[in-house]
């Protein structure tokens, strides 16, 4: 497990992208915590900068949309899902599990 | 409707051919393409694929669920060279006829190239062989590169040019660089990235002539050694990029009968006259405008392919244009459509910093909105455009 912050540094709406390989950000979305790659499925962009709405991430490149719920994209240009992890708030601090089955390769798809 | 033929198997095609098959058509599709690759990604030709970044494999635009919910006919290297609207037929440069019920036209567009360059180390950048073939000549040790043209093509590769190693000039006949693009103002904040990395920009002046290592004659087989400015400079140059634009590939329609005005002529829902034809992407003019953007090539078609597929126009494709260019280590962002001598306002960073965003203004009204290296603010702005400025608290 990983500490991310504490709760409180994490508003609704907010996001803290920790620099890993590959990155993954931690989302205060509407419903709780969420961890996703960071990375778009699609291109080089980061999720971190994306437009939150509800339990959706969109890319702010081009538009891509993720269920942070699930990292599964809802249109296009994105195909593939995003990697989901594990969130978890001990004693007020905002711990990140990353998923042990590793990324799939940039370009695999588009 | 049976048969479909989608003439470009480019991006606009594929995304023609994806809406065909997301909205319930369940006939034959045909794509057509004259390269001899399945779509494959632009963007990337000028920036990762010409550094190394991506090989072309990473620019495939379809997959093993594309062939599997498609289902296409695909007819690659296959040049269309007519289209005969009185059987509804796309004719191919090897005599095939195809009867169609329905036709997209997805040819895109072309990039413009320099009058009476056929010197060697000339280069254009549109297709991956282009691509390809600029990539080798830049692996052959450090180069003089000029770029004729400071457009988002040329300081792409500019870009790319100057982190290899290369030596670049960038000659613009433009006096303001993206100002067609941007507005003076930010196009030369953008232009000033060109000297942040050492590469030289000349602005105002263009190109009168190239020259061969052996001199005046033909320029057939010899390789390119000068270019000759319209002020008499002379800049060495063992490669030369021109990216002075594009025009559509529309020379194929000429006797088609489709009325044709820098593109195909279209409705705003991309419906030519002919209600069985539409076109997407970047040879579109619809609604008396043509859009070479990315976004504009991967979303319009769904809307072009609802139209076909209803045999009347039911919607438009109504989205602001959106482009991005990556350069020099910047992203910069652009939404809207300006109009000439609209009013920019900065909303947040520092253009000094090469972080910032900004708002065109038209009477009151938002129009657009441009930022580099700031997307989320840029994201934001994108959102809101359209209201009367000061509505949305920056």
């Amino acid at each position: 497990m990983i500490p991310v912050c504490r709760l409180e540094d994490l508003p609704l709406g907010g996001s803290v992208r920790l620099d890993l390989d590959p990155p993954i950000t931690v989302f205060h979305a509407d419903g709780g915590l969420y961890a996703v790659d960071d990375t778009c499925t699609h291109q080089d962009a980061s999720l971190s900068d994306g437009w939150l709405e509800g339990c959706l991430i969109e890319c702010p490149l081009h538009a891509a949309s993720f269920d942070l719920r699930t990292g599964e994209p809802q249109c296009l240009p994105a195909r593939r899902p995003l990697r989901t992890h594990r969130v978890s708030v001990e004693e007020g601090t905002v711990w990140l599990s990353p998923a042990e089955e590793p990324a799939r390769e940039k370009g695999d798809a588009a | 409707m049976r048969t479909v033929t989608v003439v470009g198997a480019s991006l606009a095609g594929l995304h023609a051919a994806r809406a065909l098959r997301s909205q319930g058509f369940e006939g034959h599709l045909r794509i057509v393409g004259a390269e001899h690759h399945l779509p494959y990604d632009r963007p990337p030709l000028t920036k990762g694929y010409l550094t190394g970044a991506v090989t072309a494999e990473h620019l495939a635009l379809t997959d093993a669920q594309d062939e599997a919910e498609l289902q296409p006919e695909w007819l690659l290297g296959a040049r269309a060279t007519a289209l005969d609207l009185g059987e509804r037929s796309v004719v191919l440069a090897d005599g095939r006829r195809l009867r169609s019920d329905g036709v997209v036209l997805a040819t895109g567009a072309a990039a413009v190239p320099l009058r009476g360059t056929q010197f060697l180390g000339v280069h254009t950048l549109r297709t991956l062989e282009d691509a390809a073939s600029l990539r080798a000549e830049l692996r052959e040790g450090q180069a003089r590169v000029v770029v004729v043209g400071a457009g988002f093509i040329g300081a792409e590769v500019a870009s790319s040019c100057a982190s290899l190693g290369h030596r670049v000039t960038v000659v613009e006949a433009g006096a303001h660089p993206l100002a067609s693009q941007l507005g003076e103002e930010i196009g030369a904040l953008c232009a000033g990235l060109h000297a942040d990395h050492g590469v030289t920009l000349i602005s105002g002046v263009g190109v009168a002539e190239l020259h061969g290592k052996d001199g005046a004659g033909s320029s057939a087989g010899q390789r390119v050694s000068w270019v000759e400015l319209t002020d008499g400079r002379q800049l060495p140059a063992d490669i030369v990029v021109v990216g002075i634009g594009a025009r559509p590939a529309t020379a194929w329609l000429l006797d088609s009968g489709l009325p044709l005005s820098d593109g195909v002529v279209c409705d705003a829902g991309g419906v030519t006259e002919v209600p069985q034809v539409v076109a997407v992407g970047d040879v579109a003019r619809s609604a008396g405008r043509r859009e070479e953007h990315w976004t504009h090539a991967m979303a319009q078609p769904a809307v072009a392919v609802r139209n076909l597929l209803a045999g009347t126009t039911v919607a438009g494709y109504e989205t602001p244009p959106y482009f991005w260019s990556d350069q020099y280590g910047a992203r910069i962002q652009f939404a809207g459509r300006r109009h000439a001598g609209d009013t920019v306002r900065l909303v947040e960073g520092s253009p000094s910093d090469r972080s910032f965003a900004a708002v065109y203004e038209h009477e009151g009204v938002r129009t657009a909105a441009v930022a580099m290296n700031r997307p989320r603010p840029f994201a934001h702005l994108r959102r809101e455009l359209g209201r009367p400025a000061g509505t949305v608290p920056a």
